[in-house]
């Protein structure tokens, strides 16, 4: 991280009298217990204690607090409800963390555009819940989101077991009310379908608050579907299961979430849930699939069957609401069976092209063995985006670090692949470093670019996402040789 | 004489774009060149083709993912797709018989429409309200920035959150922030069956409410478009063009039972709204083609709006338009995309055109006119002071010496 500003530092109480002039009291968290409550995110590994933080209530609030930070050179880190996977909102020693927790309501539900307006520290399933009785739902659901808030979601470009047929975050925004880091405020995009000009909502949405501040957010809500049945498919080694999702994939369906678990994923649910898994089986396969009763039903017995033919051996099919509940409480407290096995895990979050699973969790199973750590993964299999879970006690001295170090071998293994670094958690401070990997020096510097647009002091949320911090001005040079004629050989018609 | 340059590899554009940052030639970036007319003339000392960036370079039909040279036609895309049945949800329209370019026989000729043609300008078609739009569909590029430096951004897979989303932001950028010259996109695999439900003889009001409740239904709509009679009159769907009514049109896609049922399911929703029929997949096809391609407007020149609002302001809009100006209209996705053809208004219709998309919270761009009314006149929807300028930051981070398609959006950008 930046090396905190001892200036900065110095000139806290003056700065804490400052923001209370612009929020009330007890929006200015000063004292330490308090701050101490923010002090990580779900990254849990890395802490900090934030310098300040602060809880606006409006628009006006964190414009006027962005402006005063501004103003005065001090660093902002937003926070949403704090669930983030990748260090995002890690505080800063001498920067203000800004938290959204109060604004927390729920502006519009407009069913006649099919869209809802939400403050961002609204959490991600009460939209669902508040659009629920109009028959419609809000698609994307990672799976905190019953904590996570829409903010964040917008910040980190969420996704879910739902995305593989609904899409992430980004394909189900249509508007936000955002502030500059100078305090200006800005609205980009509304109820409509596109953007006027540059799409600048694009690039905000999962920017990891680094170019601006997001207020209010208007989320597409989808009409709810008429039925939803999963299939529980156990397979007898990682390669069928994985042949299976590419076959139902060729016959043309995209199921609503098509989730995959190994073997000590399905253990550790197991043994902490006890969903009723088959326990004969290497890997299980989710699948469920939503629409019109007729399709469902026509679907369910042909994924059965192209996972017979795939080789599955257990093939299961909801017949109630509670079953297909039941198939997905392994899946969804997976994490949480993880924190049973050991001490302390590490979430990774890398894709991968599909067909090159079998492959990768066989060499993930060898880095197991050679870093003896145990692993247990959980796939989104239908987009390829994998979830390792490492698992290890920091109690041990260097655990931690072999841990990282692993995960970060993992994470190479799937950009050497064809993939990506990170499908749906963020680069935050966790990925930060190995961003190289997968971008040259030039790809970055055009992103850094896109930065200095949005925030040219480079106050928001600094440390987060790029490796190296490269001053805009020392960014935006060109070097031209006017009035040369070079490069005779291009080619002319 | 005005410069044509025609690089023929990636380091080639990059010198390309050196040279015109060296000697202060702003270049006019072309592909196939079937949207030349759109957006505002730009004013450029040299022409920049892609032309050579043409072919499919890699295609996993089982990974739904497909990467292409940018200029590779649209046709051979979608006919490649075609041979493993998959398809662009995003059903990116061909704009070549709407603004009179490319092959004078728009029937049945290649117009020159790319797929990096298609990403630049962000087309979708009437999917857009269900499968997303050309933005949501682009996972990854290799471009080349107004600065001459080769830069990727994106990846080859669906689910990707490293870095900034920058496909993002070059996909609508008409071509002012870089040139893209290889392209991934998310395909999908396409319908088995389509079916339309029509109801006849709706007002636009009553169509677009007809729409919503088509939409806010379970039946997956993935087309809600509406004809008054006079675009449905030139209509090459006999059961169209025949009805001498309006004609409003809800599609359904996917799987035969399932199109089935939910056909049926619309037709008993919407026959409280007028008289119902149905179209099969052949003709359907057709309706949705012309409809994406603005075919009821495609045989004229005179100015042709395109707005993008909050889909049930769609009929008042375009009432409060024609209040002010001659103006005919077709109604797409759900009433959130209007297009309207004025008269011969001075201004081409801009202070009715603006009013309204102001009214309904929207924004209007003007498609068609004359380079000189689009020289003068604004084609994009005037941002505000604070949008403005963080659009013009925007585009000095990527082209800080102006000489990718300046003045394409805005002048000045």
């Amino acid at each position: 991280m930046p090396e905190p500003d001892a200036g900065v530092i110095s000139q806290r109480q003056t700065l804490v009298a400052a923001l209370r002039e612009l929020l009330p009291e007890d929006c200015v968290i000063d004292d330490e217990r308090g701050r101490r409550a923010f002090e990580c995110d779900g990254l849990s590994a890395y802490r900090a204690l934030p310098m300040i933080v602060v809880l606006p209530r409006d628009t006006d609030e964190v414009s006027r607090v962005l402006a005063l930070c501004h103003e005065r050179g001090v660093k902002i880190v937003p926070r949403g409800a704090g669930t983030g996977l990748s260090g995002g909102a890690l505080p800063l020693a001498d920067g203000v963390t800004v938290g959204f927790g109060k604004l927390n309501r729920i502006l519009e539900i407009d069913t006649a555009n099919r869209c809802a307006v939400v403050q961002p520290g609204v959490a991600n399933l009460a939209i669902s819940t508040a659009t629920s009785p109009h028959g419609f739902y809000y698609a994307p659901d990672p799976s905190s989101q019953l904590a996570c808030s829409i903010g964040g979601n917008v910040a980190e470009n969420s996704g879910g077991v739902h995305c593989l047929k609904y899409g992430l975050t980004t394909n189900n925004l249509l508007g936000v009310e955002m502030v500059l880091m100078d305090g200006e405020v800005l609205r980009l995009g509304g109820k409509q379908f596109d953007a006027e000009g540059y799409d600048l909502l694009g690039v905000v949405t999962g920017s990891e608050g680094l170019l601006g501040v997001v207020t209010e957010v208007t989320v597409r809500i989808l009409p709810k579907p008429a039925t939803v049945r999963a299939l529980l498919l156990g397979f007898p080694d990682n390669a069928s299961a994985g042949a299976c999702v590419g076959a139902i994939i060729a016959a043309g369906i995209i199921p609503a979430g098509l989730e995959m678990m190994d073997k000590p994923a399905i253990e550790a649910a197991e043994a902490f849930c006890q969903p009723g898994y088959p326990m004969d089986v290497a890997a299980i396969l989710i699948c469920e699939l939503d629409g019109p009763e007729v399709e469902v039903d026509e679907l369910v017995d042909q994924v059965g069957e192209l996972a017979r033919k795939s080789g599955a051996t257990t093939i299961r099919t909801s017949r109630s609401e509670e079953e297909r509940e039941r198939f997905w409480l392994g899946r969804k407290t997976a994490f949480g069976a993880a924190g049973r096995m050991a001490p302390d895990y590490y979430v990774m979050d890398g894709t991968i092209p599909r067909a090159r699973l079998p492959e990768v969790l066989t060499r993930i199973g060898e880095l197991s063995r050679e870093y003896d750590l145990p692993v247990a993964n959980v796939f989104h299999a239908g987009d390829g985006n994998l979830h390792p879970l490492i698992m290890y006690d920091s109690a041990v001295p260097g655990a931690l670090q072999r841990t990282e170090e692993m995960g970060a071998e993992i994470l190479k293994l799937c950009v050497e692949v064809g993939g990506v670094l990170t499908g749906e958690h963020g680069v935050g401070v966790e990925k930060r470093d190995l961003m190289g990997t997968m971008f040259s020096e030039d790809d970055l510097k055009q992103q850094q670019r896109i930065k200095c647009a949005f925030d040219p002091a480079q106050l928001l949320n600094p440390g987060k996402v790029f490796p190296t911090l490269h001053r805009c001005a020392e960014l935006g040079q060109m070097h031209v040789h006017r009035g040369e004629t070079p490069f005779p050989d291009l080619p002319r018609f | 004489m005005a410069e044509s340059l025609a690089p023929a590899d990636a380091d080639g554009l990059a010198d390309a774009v050196r040279w015109a940052v060296a000697g202060e030639h702003p270049l006019e970036v072309v592909a196939g060149g079937s949207k030349r007319g759109l957006g505002r003339p730009v004013q450029s000392a040299a022409t920049l083709s892609l032309a050579a960036f043409d072919g499919i370079v890699d295609y996993e039909p089982s990974e739904l993912v497909l990467t292409a040279q940018a200029a590779t036609p649209l046709a051979a895309v979608e006919a490649a797709l075609a041979a493993e049945r998959q398809m662009l949800a995003f059903e990116p329209a061909d704009y070549a018989p709407l603004l009179g370019s490319g092959n004078g026989d728009r029937r049945r000729a290649p117009s020159g429409a790319t797929l990096g043609g298609a990403l630049a300008c962000n087309l979708s078609g009437p999917r857009r309200i269900k499968a997303g739009a050309a933005r949501d569909h682009f996972l990854g590029t290799h471009a080349v920035s107004g600065r001459g430096e080769r830069f990727k951004t994106g990846g080859r897979v669906v689910k990707n959150v490293t870095g900034y989303d920058v496909c993002k932001l070059l996909a609508g950028s008409h071509g002012t922030l870089a040139l893209m010259h290889e392209v991934t996109v998310k395909v999908l695999p396409a319908p088995e069956r389509t079916r339309t439900v029509l109801v006849f003889g709706l007002e636009p009001a009553a169509a677009v409410e007809a729409l919503g409740a088509a939409l806010g239904s379970a039946h997956e709509v993935s087309g809600a478009a509406h004809m008054p009679a006079e675009a449905a009159a030139r209509s090459a769907v006999s059961y169209v063009a025949g009805a001498g009514a309006a004609v409003t049109a809800v599609r359904v896609e996917g799987f035969p039972a399932s199109v089935d049922a939910r056909c049926q399911a619309l037709r008993d929703l919407l026959g409280r709204f007028g008289a119902v029929e149905e179209l099969h997949s052949k003709n359907s096809g057709t309706l949705w083609r012309e409809i994406r391609d603005v075919r009821a407007f495609a045989d004229e020149s005179g100015p042709l709006w395109r707005l993008s609002l909050p889909p049930a302001s769609g009929a008042e809009a375009a009432a409060r338009v024609a209040e002010q100006v001659e103006a005919r209209a077709l109604f797409d996705w759900g009433g959130g995309l209007v297009w309207l053809a004025v008269g011969d208004a001075e201004d081409a219709g801009e202070a009715a055109v603006r009013a309204a998309a102001a009214f309904a919270g929207g924004h209007a761009t003007l498609v068609r006119a004359a380079a000189p009314v689009r020289a003068a006149r604004a084609v994009f929807q005037p941002q505000a002071p604070s949008v403005a300028a963080l659009t013009a930051r925007i585009k000095r981070a990527f082209d800080p010496a102006g000489v990718l398609n300046p003045g394409r959006m805005y002048a000045g950008v």
